[in-house]
């Protein structure tokens, strides 16, 4: 792999499911560090299924994925270690229920990284701290609210150290009133150069944080470009008509 | 002793009666002892059936949540460990279907009759039968116990790097037991309940060692309601101990 090449490379991916839905259908895409690239589109589009193959929660049914020069789709990949370079936020947040928060963000850095319990915390304190929850430590999910427990989800993803950071559309589980606190955390981590893939109803956030903007019609990428160029002056009929739906 | 005795004088003929038949049924012949016998028979039988069919449960359990879950992913690549899965899975399924749908009285008769035909220790071949009985239940309440976790719980675990046996230890095996407990609590009691038909292969257990009494004495009456109130007395006591237990789990429900 020569220097300029994209750190994520994905070649014809495609994903079929029984009774002959394609969720996926011939899907290219570069993903470069640092870059923030959000995916925009119609609900069964494929966008949250491309977004899951990348670390693997979906098996895409052929196509490849490069990841830092290795290919994740095949046999024999270890595809755990590739996972926690790559972590996810869901839209469910999926904290752990049975522990408290500090123990959301040890447990993984603790069993997976190795890391001693005093070293976790320490970590996950000041994650906790960067979000503004640090006196929240000791409580439990459930009595969090869902701002809250997205921005937990987050620093959790945080706590392994991840190279990449996949957001699986992580306001449209908020009250209205939340999804502000929840976006400004994710402009600060993109602010400080993460490599982020972010499915997103959220068009203010696209407009602002993205460096490229992929829009996903029926498994395929139909346009992409920076967000100026999608938004101000789309090209596809299927973007147009997408986009005076959702403006 | 003065005391006793003018008490006894005035009692009411009904009280004289019952005290002649307790100590006709437990005190004559130190038939008191057989009660003893059969309780700890029955216990004997319960506490090592119960730790079989965990064993059991906990393996078939895992068996087939593993195969449901990873299914799709395996079906993908079909390698050896995809086939011999889904033998096992199979060789599972069947022992469900055969324990479950069998009384447990005929299972406990054929261990005893055929299987075990050369051995004549009754309580280990009871033991080996409540075993395996208790086993499937204890499994399809394990399964159906994991197989009510939020998917996104598995997705979460798996996201951060933790492989499939990592997932289900650090973060389903907790939640899936402090959900299944009242269920897997009631499983024991109907165990206890079931040992009650030891007596078919010659084992003296509580409800038989009641019922030797009742043929000795011709009285029915004190040595049943006896062997009732002893099971009774041991459901609520375990019920009791299951729901301090619960409520320490739930903390994190506040």
């Amino acid at each position: 792999m020569s220097d300029n090449s994209a750190y994520i490379h994905v070649t014809n991916l495609k994903k079929y499911y029984k009774g002959g839905i394609h969720a996926l259908d011939g899907v290219d895409c570069d993903i470069n560090r640092g870059e923030v690239v959000v995916i925009i589109g119609p609900s069964g589009s494929g966008k949250s299924t491309f977004l899951r193959s990348l670390n693997l929660l979906e098996i895409p049914t052929t196509g490849e994925i490069v990841v830092n020069g290795t290919n994740i789709v095949g046999k024999g990949v270890k595809i755990d270690q590739h996972r926690q370079k790559m972590c996810m936020v869901f839209q469910h947040f999926n904290l752990f229920p049975h522990m408290t928060v500090l123990r959301n963000l040890t447990l993984a850095p603790m069993k997976l990284l190795k890391k001693s319990q005093e070293e976790a915390e320490v970590k996950a304190m000041s994650l906790l701290q960067r979000v503004g929850l640090a006196d929240r430590a000791n409580a439990y999910p459930s009595q969090l609210s869902g701002g809250q427990k997205q921005r937990i989800a987050i620093v959790r993803a945080l706590a392994m150290e991840p190279e990449v950071m996949l957001f699986d559309e992580p306001t449209s589980a908020l009250d209205p009133e939340m999804v502000g606190e929840v976006l400004e955390v994710m402009k600060e981590l993109a602010s400080e150069g993460m490599t982020m893939v972010v499915v997103t109803h959220e068009m203010g956030f696209a407009k602002e944080v993205a460096s490229r903007v992929l829009f996903m019609d029926a498994g395929k990428i139909v346009e992409e470009g920076p967000p100026e160029e999608i938004f101000n002056h789309p090209k596809h009929p299927r973007l147009q008509e997408f986009l005076s739906k959702v403006l | 002793m003065v005391l006793t005795n003018s008490f006894w004088d005035t009692a009411p003929p009904w009280l004289i009666k019952m005290k002649e038949d307790f100590i006709l049924n437990f005190v004559d012949a130190g038939r008191w002892k057989w009660l003893v016998e059969g309780l700890g028979n029955t216990l004997l039988i319960t506490l090592f059936a119960l730790l079989i069919g965990l064993v059991i449960g906990v393996v078939i359990a895992a068996v087939r949540s593993t195969y449901d879950k990873n299914r799709e992913s395996m079906e993908m690549q079909k390698g050896f460990g995809y086939y011999l899965l889904k033998i096992v899975n199979g060789i599972c399924n069947l022992y469900l279907t055969v324990i479950r749908g069998t009384p447990v009285v005929v299972q406990l008769l054929i261990m005893y009759f055929i299987v075990f035909a050369s051995s004549r220790d009754s309580l280990m071949v009871a033991i080996i039968a409540f075993g395996i009985n208790s086993g499937a239940y204890v499994a399809e309440i394990l399964r159906g116990g994991i197989m009510s976790i939020d998917n996104g719980q598995f997705e979460a675990g798996r996201s951060l790097g933790f492989n499939y046996v990592q997932t289900m230890i650090h973060i389903i095996i907790p939640q899936v037991f402090k959900n299944v407990l009242p269920t897997l609590c009631n499983e024991f009691i109907v165990l206890l309940k079931e040992t009650s038909v030891a007596g078919y292969v010659g084992i003296v257990d509580l409800t038989k060692a009641g019922d030797l009494i009742r043929g000795r004495t011709f009285s029915a009456f004190m040595p049943l309601i006896a062997v009732a109130l002893i099971y009774l007395a041991m459901v609520v006591i375990l019920t009791a101990l299951v729901s301090a237990l619960e409520r320490r789990l739930r903390k994190s429900e506040r």
